[in-house]
């Protein structure tokens, strides 16, 4: 997927997976030198303060390594449960769908 | 009080059953809690009748509480009488004389019987006038319990009125926001506008607050909460329909909407939504010639 790192969150994210991601992305996005990273969390039904938080974690890791982050695919009741947790994860980018985020990089790569 | 005087006042009141009815019907006929405009002679004849019949097949059976589950056939028939009349437009008043006034007649018929011992008069009057005065009662808890049934339902109503949500264009959609923003409305509003996003895949909402009588900073912070979790589904939003009032309010306050995109009207608002989405709406000149 060019210099794009996509990742699919297929189960339900407990700690330890989670810092397991984000270890493995970090690494990822420097041996790939990928510019960009989707988080796909459309399986994903429950979320904690912690998720919540590593997401955020993984998205600053990420612009410190000069890779932008798109979460995509939030469900509505995640959506509402990490903004009542005051988690509205601020410099992370948002996409409804994988398509939608990867227009979202495409532009933003053009220009 | 001996089940021998409790037997004989049951036995009482059956025997003068039809008499009673009578008196009570035209006790009823007369009072000035009569409702002839809400409920005619015949229903009213076959209320008191029902009531009649349970509250003797009750008595008979020596309870006299109404907890009791002797008394629970008058209780639900009660019930459903009351509630009948409370949706006809009956005050409380009125629906609890209806078994008041069973007094009475109830009463002139106690006073003949015992009239010879005071004592006894005295013990079944008082334990008549309990008994009445609980099922009475019973009538204003269960009107009382039908009006807040009502007032919930309305509420419920209200808020599923209140809050739809319009596709606009392709990939925009409006929410108009009628009435006040609270902590219930909100999360209604939440989750129909990201349900409604995901069901069109619309890039962004515009939050149409012409409707909102008032924006205090709890209202603010409604707003900017189902921002965020717009933004978090990928949605960008605006907010439109920002009155005057409400802009000097804001300011005064010191409330402030982040970085919220704000326009003065809904077309403002979706002018600028065509154009971040790089739609153009034009004039058809051939049309206008």
């Amino acid at each position: 997927m060019g210099r794009f790192l996509l990742v699919t969150i297929q189960v339900d994210m407990h700690d330890r997976l989670a810092l397991a991601l984000q270890d493995d992305l970090t690494n990822r996005i420097v041996s790939d030198r990928a510019k960009a990273v989707l988080i796909d969390i459309s399986s994903l039904e429950i979320v904690d303060s912690f998720m919540g938080r590593t997401i955020g974690n993984i998205a600053a890791m990420s612009r410190v390594l000069d890779a932008e982050t798109v979460v995509v695919g939030m469900r509505p009741a995640v959506a509402i449960t990490l903004v009542e947790l005051g988690l509205s994860l601020p410099g992370v980018r948002t996409a409804l769908t994988v398509e939608k985020g990867m227009e979202l990089l495409r532009a933003g790569d053009t220009t | 009080m001996t089940p021998k005087d409790q037997s004989r006042t049951a036995a009482l009141v059956r025997k003068h059953e039809a008499g009673i009815l009578d008196e009570w019907i035209n006790l009823q006929m007369t009072s000035t809690t009569r409702r002839s405009d809400l409920l005619n002679e015949r229903e009213l004849r076959d209320d008191s009748r029902a009531f009649l019949a349970g509250f003797t097949d009750a008595l008979q059976s020596g309870n006299d509480s109404v907890d009791g589950k002797e008394w629970a056939p008058v209780l639900s028939l009660l019930g459903s009488i009351t509630r009948s009349r409370a949706m006809k437009g009956f005050s409380p008043i009125e629906t609890a004389t209806f078994v008041f006034s069973l007094k009475q007649p109830l009463f002139s018929r106690l006073d003949e019987e015992y009239s010879k011992d005071g004592a006894a008069l005295a013990a079944e009057t008082w334990k008549m006038t309990t008994l009445l005065d609980n099922l009475g009662l019973y009538t204003t808890e269960v009107y009382q319990k039908g009006r807040e049934e009502l007032i919930s339902r309305q509420q419920q109503d209200m808020m599923e009125l209140s809050t739809p949500v319009v596709s606009l264009w392709d990939g925009i959609v409006a929410l108009p926001v009628i009435g006040t923003l609270d902590s219930a409305r909100t999360q209604v509003v939440m989750e129909t506008l990201l349900q409604r996003i995901v069901e069109t895949e619309a890039a962004i909402a515009i939050i149409d607050i012409t409707g909102v009588p008032t924006v205090d900073t709890l209202v603010a912070q409604h707003l900017l909460k189902t921002v965020a979790a717009a933004r978090l589904m990928g949605a960008d939003c605006i907010i439109s329909g920002i009155r005057p009032q409400i802009a000097q309010t804001i300011v005064h306050l010191g409330v402030t909407l982040g970085e919220v995109t704000t326009k003065a009207t809904l077309a403002d608002a979706f002018a600028l939504a065509l154009a971040r989405t790089g739609q153009k709406v034009v004039r058809n000149s051939a049309a206008q010639a």
